[in-house]
């Protein structure tokens, strides 16, 4: 029954490379993310504090986390960082490598200038950028908002203020990544295009709406999905900068930074895998959604 | 007969010497020490396992420090796989926690007798024991006392050498010590207002008190402030920042740092920080015992204790519990105090004239006479139902009797979640 | 990809190497700076400028001492290099840096090759499970490192791994995400420069490794890129998987500068800006290739 090598179809021997070249990924993927992921959906319905016997308790722990109203507001919070997040950082980083690939003197200096936020470490940017929002006359946003005659902002003093001043340095330090990516995509289109639209005179809008934008579609759903995934996850800069409270009232706390405090601050690690799961979950819907409906086809 | 019989002897007693020679040198048992990472204590802990190893040349120690942020991570993922310490320092807010996970073992009664922790140490540290059975001892200690710049005072009118005694001189001078721009901006406060430091542990400790009531009931399980003393003693310090305004929550991003650039002109703070401030150029402060109430004085005091952990067993539990003896001698006391700038958990050690009079750790001593530290479940997340308490006054106006109801349903809970599992 | 695919020109015979490419220069139609590229110059330059103070305050506050890191004037009043040197006296200093970058160089090879490949073989192979598998090494981007890091601690330590260079890195050897990206990237390459090689008689990894990787150099030095700064600024991981001070990872080494109550700020500014040289340097050495990106000349008509 085993057909000869020569007489599979090429699509059979297509597929037979495929699946030798995703050979050792596979396992690799497979021990490193699956089976630990699979520990942890087991470990969310136990009570299971680290060292101690795990105990079986059903579904007690995501009962639990229904019932907590801080797990709510935490929930509303990781949206807005989302909701508010990714819109911000694509248009200012399109406008921005849209503009930077068209530029050719000092393009490399420019381009330099724009991705070194991104190499920063968010504890020390955290630092100085709270001492931007400090009040006057201290702190130099609310010296320049006095100034130009608006009142002052108690920005991280404040519980509504707050979540989009700590989501601030987290864009102005992400954006750097999606400069990078866009213009890697804005090279990667064939001038050819650029040429044809010309002859057919076209203007700089129609040029964007029609052939740029079209053409990055690979691009743009890849920087929406793993923006997504980002600012859903953030962590390093809501830590920094609130002294890992997620405060004031929580104002500013995302469900990772719960999952970090349930974890290694409260030693509760079924209860923190229990929320770890409701992430994932949360991560894989909006992806699958966001892929379904910009898929190209 | 007689001869043969006595160089048998000989020779057996001489094979038997060998052996036993032999026996005890090659005996070397390594431990391991744990601690967190802090440039003075690590050089403490090096000098003392110098010391330790000359005079007990069996034993090696093996010294670790982890840095602080995630030296509960760590832990939390060495011990349970069998790695980790031998013999580990954690603060004593955490020894309930470890209990829980059992990751300590009880100190052996022979070695660390009751009667003796008891007569020789501060009582705050008869925390440490569970059960009847003690399960970690402190080297040093620390409380809190009152920080002031004497610039600042002069500036202000007030006589640099002469502090606060009392809570209404507090306010007194913390008025003149707080500047303001033409428009209202603060400049300068009088003094720092900042729960995420100290100041939760001086309104439990302190503030409560001294209004007449207490923070938690005797057996430790339930929070007792929920009552018109705990409201006041809230109600006041709140009034520091609403109503009197001698303070701003955030004001220089918190409190030891208004202080340390000479933007505060008070603070509340431990002795752990003498180090920082001496290290601040041109910072002229002087430290005091904490103001009074109507003649009721209180203190909080906290510390971090030396423990062994189960995984100690055999030989390496013997070392283990030779290393912790030696860690908690008077000569250790002593040297901890000079380089790392903590207090000697010993009272006879901390009370000798020259540390109980000395200009800057005198007042932290003195304070230890009267100290209480709180039995933390959970400091950090006890900590934050004060912040939060505080916040849902300040930003959100919510009268301080209802903020202070909710804080104390919230730690019930963080006590309950603990005590009842 | 969509309809209108380029013009197809003669190929050249025989030589598919060096023929087709993508891309091109900044698809700019005039070559003189017209007044509205000057403002647009401009504005960007201040865009660019406000985007570096804060790592200007960072630099700053490097220089300065203790008592002074609290103004946050630009200047310091007392410049001083004694944080730097502190930094590079204090032991382990080097050999964090050492660490830091060996691991970070060699996952960034890892990544490269594996990500590519499995990229490639999900973008250019139609086989049965394709999509299921994409979804799936997808996936692995939706759980935090917090839930992994015990599991992978269980791991190291049964196979002896804990403490050694091999412990830090394993878990970054491949990735989801540059597998997305590279999936993304493949998918503009035309299926038209694989056939060719197919018939130029090149086997599935030659056609890979000869044809399609060089298309997607834009693709690659992004994804070394950020691949390298990822790994750079790692901390959980590597704070769990190594205990011996000798092999600390730079990230790890400057947190020992946060204390119980006091953090020395002016060492973590001072250490941060040292952190930032190599990635400073491997993004400048790689936006190179971003630059050139490749010319479609071999496929005009």
């Amino acid at each position: 029954m085993i057909r000869r090598l020569e007489d599979m179809t090429l699509g059979q021997r297509r597929a037979i490379w495929a699946w030798g070249f995703l050979a050792l990924p596979v396992v690799f993927y497979v021990s490193i993310r699956f089976y630990p992921t699979l520990e942890a959906f087991r470990a969310s319905f136990t009570n299971w504090n680290i060292v101690g016997r795990m105990e079986y308790i059903g579904v007690a722990n995501y009962v639990r986390l229904a019932h907590d109203p801080a797990f709510w507001k935490v929930i509303g919070n990781t949206f807005t960082y989302l909701g508010l997040g990714v819109p911000i950082s694509m248009l200012l980083s399109f406008v921005i490598a849209y503009h930077l690939d068209r530029v050719r003197f000092g393009h490399g200096l420019l381009r330099a200038l724009y991705f070194i936020p991104h190499l920063t470490t968010a504890v020390a940017m955290a630092w100085v950028w709270r001492w931007f929002y400090q009040p006057p006359p201290i702190g130099a946003f609310n010296v320049w908002l006095t100034t130009l005659g608006f009142g002052q902002m108690p920005f991280l003093r404040s519980t509504t203020q707050a979540l989009p001043a700590v989501l601030a340095p987290a864009i102005w330090a992400g954006i750097g990544f999606q400069i990078v990516i866009f213009l890697a995509g804005l090279k990667a289109i064939p001038r050819t295009y650029y040429e044809a639209a010309a002859i057919d005179g076209a203007g700089a809008w129609r040029v964007l709406f029609e052939v740029t934008l079209p053409l990055l579609r690979p691009t743009i759903v890849f920087l929406v999905v793993t923006s997504s995934i980002a600012y859903l996850r953030i962590f390093d800069y809501v830590y920094a900068m609130t002294n890992g409270q997620g405060g004031p009232l929580d104002a500013t706390k995302p469900l990772v930074l719960k999952i970090f405090e349930t974890a290694f601050t409260h030693f509760e690690m079924g209860y923190a895998a229990t929320q770890t799961i409701v992430l994932f979950v949360i991560l894989l819907a909006i992806s699958l959604l966001q892929l379904k409906l910009l898929r190209s086809r | 007969m007689a001869m043969k019989a006595g160089k048998m002897g000989f020779w057996l007693g001489a094979i038997l010497a060998a052996l036993l020679a032999t026996g005890t040198a090659r005996a070397q048992v390594e431990i391991e020490y744990w601690q967190y990472t802090f440039a003075q204590r690590v050089q403490a802990i090096d000098e003392l396992i110098k010391r330790f190893e000359a005079a007990n040349p069996g034993i090696k120690v093996k010294h670790t420090h982890v840095p602080y942020d995630d030296f509960r991570v760590k832990i939390a993922a060495a011990i349970p796989a069998g790695q980790g310490p031998d013999v580990v320092q954690l603060f004593y807010g955490w020894l309930q926690d470890y209990l829980k996970a059992g990751l300590l073992q009880p100190l052996p009664a022979s070695d660390f007798s009751a009667v003796e922790i008891e007569r020789e140490f501060f009582p705050i540290v008869q925390q440490m024991k569970v059960d009847g059975k003690y399960y970690a001892v402190p080297t040093a200690v620390r409380s809190l006392a009152l920080f002031w710049n004497k610039a600042l005072f002069k500036e202000a009118g007030l006589d640099p050498n002469r502090p606060p005694a009392t809570l209404d001189e507090l306010v007194d001078y913390a008025s003149k010590l707080t500047k303001r721009s033409p428009n209202g901006d603060l400049l300068q406060e009088g003094l720092t207002i900042d729960m995420g430091g100290q100041d939760h542990h001086w309104l439990r400790e302190v503030l409560i008190r001294q209004y007449g009531g207490v923070p938690y009931s005797a057996d430790k399980k339930s929070v007792a402030y929920n009552t018109d003393a705990g409201v006041a003693a809230t109600q006041w310090y709140i009034d520091l920042v609403s109503k009197q305004k001698v303070g701003q929550i955030g004001f220089l991003t918190d409190g030891v740092t208004a202080f340390r650039s000479g933007k505060a002109g008070m603070t509340i703070d431990g002795s752990f920080r003498l180090g920082a401030l001496d290290n601040q150029k041109g910072l002229d402060y002087g430290v005091a015992e904490l103001p009074a109430r109507n003649n009721i004085k209180s203190n909080f005091a906290s510390y971090w204790v030396n423990g062994i952990t189960t995984k100690a067993t055999g030989a390496k539990l013997d070392a283990s519990v030779k290393f912790l003896r030696f860690l908690t001698t008077p000569e250790a006391m002593e040297l901890w105090l000079t380089t790392v700038g903590e207090l000697p958990a010993r009272r006879s050690v901390a009370e000798k004239d020259a540390n109980k009079n000395h200009v800057k750790y005198g007042p932290f001593i003195r304070g230890l006479s009267y100290s209480y530290a709180t039995d933390f479940v959970n400091e950090s997340a006890q900590r934050k139902v004060m912040m939060d308490m505080v916040d849902k006054v300040v930003l959100k106006n919510m009268p301080t009797k209802q903020a202070v109801a909710e804080a104390a349903v919230e730690e019930q809970k963080l006590l309950d979640g603990f005590y009842k599992k | 990809m969509s309809a209108a695919g380029p013009p197809q020109g003669a190929r050249p015979p025989g030589r598919v190497r060096r023929a087709a490419t993508l891309g091109g220069e900044p698809s700019t139609r005039t070559r003189t700076m017209a007044p509205g590229t000057i403002a647009v110059w401009t504005l960007l330059l201040l865009g660019g400028i406000v985007m570096v103070m804060p790592f200007v305050y960072m630099l700053a506050a490097s220089f300065k001492f203790n008592h002074e890191i609290y103004e946050l004037s630009l200047l310091p009043r007392e410049a001083t290099l004694d944080n730097y040197r502190r930094l590079f006296e204090r032991s382990g200093f080097p050999r964090w840096f050492g660490n830091s970058l060996l691991i970070a160089t060699v996952t960034t090879a890892s990544v490269l090759f594996f990500d590519s490949l499995v990229g490639y073989t999900l973008a250019k192979f139609r086989f049965r499970g394709r999509y299921l598998v994409f979804i799936a090494i997808l996936s692995t981007l939706m759980i935090p490192t917090e839930m992994l890091v015990l599991p992978w601690y269980s791991m190291a330590r049964s196979f002896g791994w804990l403490d050694t260079y091999w412990g830090v890195a394993f878990p970054g050897l491949m990735t989801g995400f540059g597998t997305f990206l590279m999936k993304q990237f493949f998918e503009g390459v035309p299926d038209d420069l694989l056939d060719a090689g197919r018939l130029d008689g090149l086997n599935e990894f030659q056609v890979w490794w000869q044809v399609a990787l060089p298309l997607v150099t834009p693709a690659l030095s992004a994804l070394a890129i950020f691949t390298f700064l990822g790994n750079w600024t790692a901390f959980l991981w590597p704070l769990i998987a190594i205990t011996d001070r000798n092999l600390y990872t730079l990230p790890v080494g400057l947190a020992s500068f946060s204390g119980e109550f006091q953090t020395e700020w002016e060492m973590v500014m001072t250490g941060a800006s040292v952190a930032t040289i190599p990635t400073i340097l491997v993004f400048l050495l790689l936006q190179r290739y971003i630059i050139r990106g490749i010319s479609l000349a071999g496929l005009k008509a």
